[in-house]
C-alpha cells in the first residue's frame, strides 16, 4: 500500500490533503470535525490584528455557477478574514494542535503592511504551537480596499518586505499565499523567495461577478440591491491555478521552491495532477464546502489506489514529474501529426462533431444520408475540437501518424525528427539548426 | 411457436433451444463504463445519507458512488465489500426498490432513484474480474469456529472470522456452497455461475475449510460441535416448507416451489427441466414470483399465481409483481385453495374467494393445472437447537443464542427480513461479537 504521508517543509501530516484557509477552518469546531474525517492538515481561517474584528456582510456572501443537474462548478464569495476575536482563535488553535499532534496546523495571517503589526502578532502565533504560518496576500475583495490581501500580493516589493519581517520574527516555516489577480505570477513568487519564504501557496480566489439579476439589475450575490466583485474558486478555476503553479515550478528563478497547490481541487485526480506539477501538497476549500469533509476519504482511497497502480510508494515519487513536460509553445514538435478518428461502434450519430467542425473549424467531418460521421483526413488539422464536444468518451480519438506516412492534408511525408518553430522556415526569426 | 407449448402435462423442451438462453439472461444487464459514470453523476453525496440507513449492511453508498465517479471502481468495491462481503450477489438480488433505492432522495423527489444496485454491481464486478482479494488475514489466533450452513449468513460470518485470524470450518448439508445463492435465487438474477465464482473469490481470504454434505443432526450433533470448537455459528436457513393441508396435496405434479427452483438452478441444460402447460403457484412472496416467472420462461403456456390476500399484502415487491405480469404471469388474489382434482396426477385446482378478513365468500374458482407449486413459506428444520422465538432460533442483537458459545444468523434466526443482504449483515455482526468474546476470554 502506498504511503500517503506528507512532509512539506518538515511539517508532516498523514496525507497531503489540507483544508485551505476559509470557512471550513474558521474555528475549533470545524477543524476538529475535519481531523476526525481524516484531513491531513488545515490552514486556519486568516487572522487579523488584535482589536475589534472585521465585520462581514449580513446578506448573501456566495454566488455560484452550475453545470448540468445543478452541479456546482464555480463559487464566488465576498467574505472577509475571520470575524472572531484574535485571542479566541489563538486559544482554539493551541487546544486543537495539542489534541492532534500528528496533523498540520498552519495559521493564516493578514495584518496591515507595517512592521509593527507583524512584530506584534507573530509571537502570539508562535506561542500556539502551530506548525507554520501562511501570509494571506491574496484575498481580492474587501480587505484589498484596506491595503491588505491582494493589494499587497500585487506588489512584489511588499511581498518581499513582509516575508522578510516574518522570517525575522517567527521561527517556523513561512508560506506565502499568492493572488491570481496579477499578470505574471512568477514575479510575486520570486519576491517571496527573495524575502526568504519557505514556500508559496496558490491560488487564492479570482476577481469575479457570477451573475446579474436581470430584474433588479444587481450583481449577485446582492446585498440590498448592490453587489461587489468577489473571489472565484471551485472546479472552474483549476486550469488557471495549474498553469500558475507550473509557471513557478519551471521558472529557473523559483524552480525547487516548495509549492502548496490550491484551486478547484475536488477529487484525488485533481490533487495528483497538482502534485505532478510540482506541488508538495494540496489545499482544498470549495469541494469541502460543497460536499462536506467526508470527501477526503475518496481523495485518500483514490490517490492511494492510483499510486499502487503506478508503483509509486511515496508522494515524492511523482512530485513534479510533469514539470519537465511543461514547455513554451515554440518548443512543441511541429513534426508531430495526428488525425481524428471516429469509432463507428461507439458513435451515437448526434452530429455535434460535424456542427463544430463544419461551422467553426476545418470542414473535416463528412456526414452521410444515414447519419454516419467520418473524418476527412485531407482536411483534418487534428485540432481536437470534435473530441472535446463529442458526448461519448473515447468515441473520437487522436491517432498519431507514423514517420514515413504521408499527411493527406499537406502531402508532406511525416518526418521522424523533432523540429519546432525556432527553426521553422516560416519563422522570420528562425535560427538555423546547428 | 413450437407446437409443444400446447401439449398438456409436464414436459421438457417446450421451447426452441435458442429461446432458453434469451429467456434466462441477466435481468439487468451490467452497466458499461459510460453508463456507470452517468448513473454515478446523479448521486448528491448526501450527508448522513438515507440510503446507507436503508441498507441492512450499512454500505457507505455515497462514498462508493463518488469513488466510481472519480474513476476508482476498485476503491468503490472495497468500500462495499468492507461492509458486505457478498456485495456482488446483493447487487444482483437485493430488492433495492424496497431498500436503498426506495429512500434515495432522488427517488423521493423525482421518482428516479440513483441506480445504487447496478452501480454496486459495476464496482464489485470490476474488482472481482481481476481475481484478486482485497483483504488480508490477521495473525492466527489459534481459535477455531464451526459454521453450520454455507449460505450468505454462514459465509459472511466465516469470512469475517477468518479475517480476524480464526480458523473456520464450514459444514453444509448440500454438495455445493452458497445456500440459496446457489439453489434458490432466480436464475436470471445470477446467471453464469456467479454464485460459485463469488464463493471461490470469498474463500481466497484463507483460513476457511468447507465440508460439503455434512449435516447437523445427521453427521454431527450440536453438542459435539460445542465440544470440538471454541464457538459455533448456526446458519442453516429454512430447510422445511409449509404444507397446504388440503385434499389432493399429495397428487403427482404438486411440489414445493423451492425444489423446482433448485432443480432449475442445477440443470446444465434448461431445456431438460420439465414444466407443465398450466402451472399454478400458490403464495405471495419472492419464492412464489420466482417460481411463476421461471415456469413461464421455461415455456409454460398459462401460469397463475394465486395469493390469499390483496396485492398490497404480498411480500413480493411491486417491482417483482410487475416483473411477473410483464412475463405473462396472471396474478389472482383473495383466493385460498380448497381441493385438488385429478386421477393420480393433478388436473385441476379449486379455490374459494375470501374477503380481506380471510372469510370465505362461497364463490369459487377452478383452474386447470397439470403442475402446482407450493410457495407459502419455509420453516426451520431440525431439533436439538437453542431456544426458539416463534418458529426461529431466538437471538440477541449480535446473534447470541440461549446456548453459551453458540450464535445464529440468517433466515434461521429471529429478527430481520429473510433476505440475502440481511443474512450477510447478521453473519458479519455475529462474527464481530464472536471475535470479541473469543479474544476477551484471553483477558
Ligand atoms: C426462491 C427464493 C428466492 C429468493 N430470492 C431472493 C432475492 O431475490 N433477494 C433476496 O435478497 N433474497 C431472496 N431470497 C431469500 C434469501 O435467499 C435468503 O434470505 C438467504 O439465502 C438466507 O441466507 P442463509 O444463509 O440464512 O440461508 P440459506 O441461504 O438458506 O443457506 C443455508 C445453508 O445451510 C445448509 N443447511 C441447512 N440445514 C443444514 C444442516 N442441518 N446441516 C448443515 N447444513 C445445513 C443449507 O444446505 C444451505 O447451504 C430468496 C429465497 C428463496 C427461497
Ligand atoms: C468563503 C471563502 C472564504 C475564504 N477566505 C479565505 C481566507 O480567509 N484566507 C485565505 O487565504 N483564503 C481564503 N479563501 C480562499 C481559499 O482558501 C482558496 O484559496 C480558494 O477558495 C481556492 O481553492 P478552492 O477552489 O479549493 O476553493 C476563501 C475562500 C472562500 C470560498
Ligand atoms: S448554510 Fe446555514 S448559515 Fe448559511 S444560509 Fe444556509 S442555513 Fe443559514
Ligand atoms: S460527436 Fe461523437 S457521437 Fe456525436 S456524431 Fe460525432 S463522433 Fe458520433
Ligand atoms: S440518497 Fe441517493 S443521492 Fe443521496 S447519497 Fe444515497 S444514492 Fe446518493
Amino acid at each position: 500500500m502506498a504511503d500517503l504521508t506528507s512532509n512539506f517543509l518538515g511539517i508532516t501530516s498523514p496525507n497531503p490533503f489540507w483544508l485551505a484557509s476559509a470557512p471550513p477552518t474558521d474555528k475549533e469546531y470545524n477543524v476538529r470535525r475535519a481531523f476526525e474525517a481524516g484531513w491531513g492538515g488545515v490552514v486556519w481561517k486568516t487572522l487579523g490584528s488584535e482589536g475589534p474584528p472585521v465585520v462581514n456582510v449580513n446578506g448573501p456572501r456566495y454566488g455560484a455557477i452550475y453545470g448540468a443537474d445543478r452541479r456546482l462548478l464555480g463559487l464566488n464569495n465576498i467574505e472577509l478574514i475571520t470575524d472572531r476575536d484574535l485571542y479566541t482563535n489563538l486559544e482554539e488553535i493551541k487546544r486543537v494542535k495539542a489534541d492532534y499532534p500528528d496533523r498540520a496546523i498552519i495559521v493564516s495571517i493578514m495584518v496591515p503592511c507595517e512592521e509593527g503589526a507583524w512584530k506584534a502578532i507573530l509571537p502570539l502565533v508562535e506561542e500556539t504551537g502551530a506548525d507554520g504560518i501562511e501570509l494571506n496576500f491574496g484575498c481580492p475583495h474587501g480587505m484589498s480596499e484596506r491595503g491588505m490581501g491582494a493589494a499587497v500580493g500585487q506588489v512584489p516589493e511588499y511581498i518581499e518586505m513582509v516575508t522578510r519581517w516574518c522570517k525575522q520574527y517567527y521561527s517556523k516555516p513561512v508560506i506565502v499565499k499568492l493572488t491570481p489577480n496579477i499578470t505574471d505570477v512568477r514575479k510575486p513568487a520570486a519576491a517571496a523567495k527573495a524575502g526568504g519564504a519557505d514556500a508559496v501557496s496558490l491560488i487564492n480566489t479570482i476577481n469575479s461577478i457570477t451573475s446579474v439579476n436581470l430584474d433588479t439589475m444587481s450583481p449577485e450575490p446582492s446585498i440590498d440591491g448592490k453587489g461587489s466583485h468577489g473571489g472565484y474558486c471551485g472546479p472552474a478555476v483549476k486550469p488557471i491555478a495549474m498553469s500558475m503553479v507550473s509557471e513557478i515550478a519551471r521558472n529557473p528563478e523559483t524552480h525547487g521552491l516548495p509549492i502548496s497547490g490550491i484551486g478547484g481541487i475536488t477529487t484525488w485526480r485533481d490533487a495528483a495532477e497538482f502534485i505532478t506539477l510540482g506541488c508538495g501538497n494540496v489545499q482544498v476549500c470549495t469541494a469541502a464546502m460543497t460536499y462536506g469533509f467526508k470527501i477526503v476519504q475518496e481523495m485518500i482511497s483514490g490517490l492511494s489506489e492510483w499510486m499502487d497502480e503506478k508503483g509509486h510508494t511515496s508522494i515524492d515519487d511523482f512530485c513534479g514529474a510533469a514539470v519537465p513536460n511543461v514547455t513554451d509553445w515554440q518548443y512543441l514538435n511541429l513534426n508531430y501529426v495526428a488525425k481524428a478518428k471516429i469509432d463507428q461502434e461507439l458513435c451515437i450519430s448526434c452530429g455535434r462533431c460535424f456542427a463544430a467542425c463544419e461551422d467553426t473549424s476545418h470542414q473535416a467531418i463528412a456526414m452521410s444520408n444515414d447519419r454516419t460521421f467520418t473524418v476527412i483526413d485531407e482536411e483534418c488539422v487534428a485540432c481536437n475540437l470534435c473530441v472535446n464536444v463529442c458526448p461519448v468518451e473515447d468515441c473520437i480519438t487522436m491517432e498519431a501518424m507514423r514517420p514515413g506516412e504521408t499527411d493527406p492534408r499537406t502531402g508532406d511525408v511525416v518526418q521522424p525528427e523533432y523540429a519546432n518553430w525556432t527553426t521553422h522556415p516560416n519563422n522570420p526569426a528562425a535560427k538555423a539548426a546547428e | 411457436m413450437p407446437a409443444d407449448v400446447f401439449e398438456p402435462g409436464i414436459k421438457s423442451a417446450r421451447l426452441e433451444p435458442a429461446a432458453y438462453e434469451t429467456h434466462f439472461e441477466d435481468l439487468h444487464p451490467p452497466l458499461d463504463d459510460h453508463e456507470a459514470l452517468v448513473a454515478a453523476d446523479r448521486c448528491y453525496f448526501c450527508h448522513d445519507a438515507p440510503c446507507i440507513t436503508a441498507c441492512p449492511t450499512d454500505i457507505d453508498i455515497p462514498l462508493f458512488i463518488r469513488q466510481i465517479a472519480t474513476g476508482t471502481p476498485d476503491a468503490a468495491a472495497k468500500t462495499i465489500l468492507t461492509q458486505n462481503i457478498m456485495g456482488g450477489m446483493c447487487a444482483r438480488v437485493c430488492p433495492t426498490e424496497t431498500l436503498c433505492e426506495e429512500v434515495c432522495v432522488r427517488e423521493v423527489a423525482e421518482g428516479k432513484p440513483v441506480l445504487i444496485g447496478q452501480l454496486q454491481r459495476y464496482a464489485t464486478d470490476h474488482l472481482q474480474r481481476q481475481g484478486t482479494h482485497p483483504f488480508v488475514r490477521s495473525a492466527s489466533t489459534g481459535k477455531t469456529v464451526a459454521v453450520v450452513g454455507a449460505g450468505p449468513a454462514g459465509l459472511s460470518c466465516a469470512h469475517r472470522l477468518a479475517m480476524h485470524g480464526h480458523d473456520v470450518v464450514v459444514m453444509d448439508a448440500a454438495p455445493k456452497p452458497g445456500g440459496l445463492n446457489e439453489y434458490g435465487i432466480a436464475a436470471y438474477k445470477t446467471p453464469n455461475q456467479f454464485a460459485q465464482a463469488e464463493v471461490a473469490w470469498l474463500l481466497q481470504i484463507g483460513g476457511i475449510e468447507i465440508r460439503h454434505e455434512t449435516a447437523l443432526g445427521k453427521d454431527m450433533t450440536l453438542a459435539a460441535l460445542r465440544e470440538g470448537f471454541d464457538a459455533v455459528f448456526l446458519a442453516t436457513g429454512l430447510g422445511g416448507v409449509n404444507a397446504l393441508g388440503i385434499d389432493g396435496d399429495d397428487k403427482e405434479g404438486v411440489t414445493d416451489a423451492v425444489d423446482f427452483i433448485a432443480e432449475l438452478r442445477q440443470a446444465s441444460d434448461l431445456a431438460q427441466v420439465p414444466i407443465g402447460r398450466d402451472v399454478v403457484v400458490i403464495g405471495g412472496g419472492m419464492t412464489a414470483v420466482d417460481a411463476a416467472v421461471q415456469a413461464k420462461l421455461l415455456g409454460a403456456l398459462n401460469v397463475t399465481l394465486v395469493y390469499r390476500r390483496g396485492r398490497d399484502r404480498m411480500n413480493a415487491s411491486v417491482f417483482e409483481q410487475d416483473l411477473a405480469a410483464s412475463k405473462g404471469v396472471r396474478i389472482v388474489t383473495h383466493a385460498v385453495p380448497t381441493a385438488m382434482h385429478g386421477n393420480g396426477a393433478v388436473r385441476e385446482i379449486e379455490f374459494e374467494y375470501v374477503d380481506n378478513q380471510m372469510r370465505g365468500t362461497g364463490q369459487t374458482l377452478r383452474l386447470p393445472a397439470d403442475q402446482i407449486f407450493r410457495a407459502i413459506g419455509q420453516t426451520l428444520k431440525g431439533d436439538d437447537l437453542p431456544d426458539l422465538e416463534g418458529r426461529k432460533i431466538k437471538v440477541a442483537s449480535a446473534g447470541q443464542t440461549s446456548l453459551q458459545g453458540v450464535w445464529a444468523g440468517g433466515d434461521c434466526a429471529s429478527g430481520g427480513d429473510d433476505l440475502t443482504v440481511t443474512a450477510v449483515a447478521e453473519g458479519r455482526d455475529a462474527a464481530e461479537d464472536m471475535h470479541n468474546t473469543l479474544m476477551g476470554d484471553d483477558g
